[in-house]
């Protein structure tokens, strides 16, 4: 690993004036960024350190529930406001990582981790993410964990996260401060789709400091479930996840929310779904004609048309399970 | 996991705010000048600028290592399993895949079971680690080594300490209530040997026995 220097400012004012040097990298757990350095994926010059600030807290407030970006995974996973608020946040980051890995990773790390594509962690391989111009290996390679939605010709690599998943569906926000104050960016608009731009993963700036995240209070409590996909039961990323929360009444469907993982370079939302399923009844009949709306301008690859039929039979199947018909 | 204590382990400002490099160059360069012009050539052929700067670069940290306070000096880049390993002479903690995927190199922090292998020595500095070494009292071993010794938990070994610290993690989290409870939250842990089986039966006697883990 390239040597660096090592900083941990005292403020958050601090922090935000040294992150906004060229070649510097904000650390929170390193789960991630340890590793990519390792593999000289890549290498900052300068690491600040942030665990020290006071980003740490859940707390529920007039309209949601407050999670801080340093709050960590394990930690909210088990947390009785997210278990009794937001079971779909717990179930998701339970299906995360390992228990130590959990133990490690942030919130915010977990929203800035990269994705896992082979490609763009092997440094001998041609990746428009880590290296703009040099080409995709996985566009024409083995691109069986790949994307089945929102590609472009640069890019066609997935984001790994279980969480973000769930807070995609769950219409949380991200608070961000940087020099000109805070800002606060919906999910689903985070992340970002490649483009010719796969470099950039989201639409955090440079000299932003992600402080935490908000959900609005639902009704999806009784009726949630993330259900993950992977080639082996545990401590594996998903070939496909779906995280879905229905608000029932009397076995009609009010509202409904719905993401999924592992098939495209941001968290999935699937919009059109949902709104098929309002005012439907609870049956098998109707999750299968939100699926199929779901797989709506889906393109698989050379290794991945499996995941067309998966991503679809495992909406069906997490929204059985979320309203309680298994 | 949830207190906000401000970490004060490292008082030397100059290292954490990244300005002593630069002081360190902007002495040295100052001490090079008052030298004569030839001594000032051989230093700069020799890089010995370079050099010193490397050797203050370093941080200094304290942990405290299965209750033993050390006092060290780590450069940035040094994760706490290689601290542990070629610093402090601990090789109980094993280096598998040094990426996070194993498990073999879990040790506790603060009583949270943790991969050493992506965690750099800089970033737990005044924190209390807890090795494989650290689990025995004296020569009694502790019951989760029992276990394993019992229940045959390994063939080949060399996960075993990672295996045994998860172990005795997943107790203590309250996450060993069942046969798949244990395989979910032991899979953090891979045995390329397979000893799973008995590594389960190892842990449900421990927790089953009720002993204080």
């Amino acid at each position: 690993m390239k040597q660096f220097q090592y900083m941990r400012p005292s403020t958050q004012q601090a922090v935000l004036e040294a992150i906004n040097k060229p070649g510097t990298k904000i650390i929170a757990g390193g789960t991630n960024l340890v590793d990519l350095m390792k593999r000289g994926v890549t290498a900052p010059d300068k690491l600040v350190d942030i665990n020290h600030l006071p980003l740490k807290s859940i707390a529920a407030t007039k309209t949601g529930l407050h999670i801080g970006a340093l709050a960590l995974n394990s930690t909210v996973s088990e947390n009785s406001l997210v278990m009794q608020k937001q079971p779909l946040l717990s179930m998701a980051l339970k299906a995360g990582a390992s228990p130590q890995l959990r133990n490690m990773a942030t919130v915010g790390g977990n929203m800035m981790q990269r994705t896992r594509c082979t490609y763009f962690y092997d440094i001998t391989m041609p990746c428009n993410k880590r290296e703009p111009g040099s080409g995709c290996g996985a566009l024409e390679g083995y691109n069986r964990m790949h994307s089945i939605f929102g590609a472009s010709p640069q890019c066609i690599a997935v984001h790994p996260s279980d969480m973000c998943v769930s807070l995609a569906a769950l219409d949380a926000v991200v608070i961000v401060s940087g020099h000109k104050g805070e800002r606060r960016i919906p999910f689903t608009e985070f992340h970002r789709l490649p483009g010719d731009h796969p470099e950039m993963d989201n639409h955090l700036a440079k000299d932003e400091l992600i402080t935490g995240v908000e959900i609005p209070d639902n009704n999806f409590a009784k009726n949630s479930y993330y259900l993950k996909v992977r080639d082996r039961q545990s401590y594996a990323f998903a070939l496909v996840s779906v995280a879905a929360a229905l608000d029932i009444d009397n076995g009609t469907i009010k509202q409904a929310r719905l993401a999924m993982g592992g098939v495209a370079h941001k968290p999935w939302r699937l919009i059109d779904a949902e709104k098929a399923l309002i005012g439907k009844s609870v049956s098998e009949e109707s999750f299968k004609q939100a699926a199929e709306i779901a797989m709506q301008g889906a393109k698989a690859y050379e290794y991945n048309s499996f995941k067309l039929k998966l991503a679809p039979a495992t909406i069906t199947e997490a929204l059985k399970h979320a309203s309680g018909l298994v | 996991m949830d207190k906000e204590t401000p970490d004060n382990e490292i008082e030397d400002k100059g290292i954490l705010d990244g300005t002593r490099r630069d002081f360190l160059k902007q002495s040295t360069l100052l001490t090079a000048i008052a030298l004569t012009p030839s001594t000032v050539v051989k230093a700069a052929q020799n890089g010995w600028d370079e050099k010193i700067a490397a050797v203050y670069e370093k941080v200094p940290i304290t942990m405290d290592v299965n209750g033993v306070k050390h006092q060290l000096a780590v450069e940035p880049r040094a994760t706490l399993l290689d601290i542990l390993r070629e610093q402090m002479d601990l090789t109980g903690t094993k280096k598998g895949c040094d990426h996070g995927q194993c498990g073999a190199c879990t040790v506790h922090v603060d009583g949270c079971r943790i991969n050493s292998c992506l965690t750099l020595g800089v970033m737990v500095s005044g924190k209390k680690i807890t090795t494989i070494e650290g689990l025995a009292k004296g020569d009694q071993l502790h019951p989760m080594q029992e276990a394993f010794l019992k229940h045959d938990g390994f063939q080949c070994g060399y996960c075993t300490p990672g295996q045994i610290m998860s172990a005795v993690a997943c107790i203590r989290e309250g996450h060993a209530n069942s046969e798949m409870e244990i395989r979910e939250y032991m899979s953090g842990n891979i045995c390329r040997c397979g000893a799973y089986p008995n590594i389960v039966n190892a842990i449900q006697e421990v927790k089953d026995g009720g002993q204080a883990v």
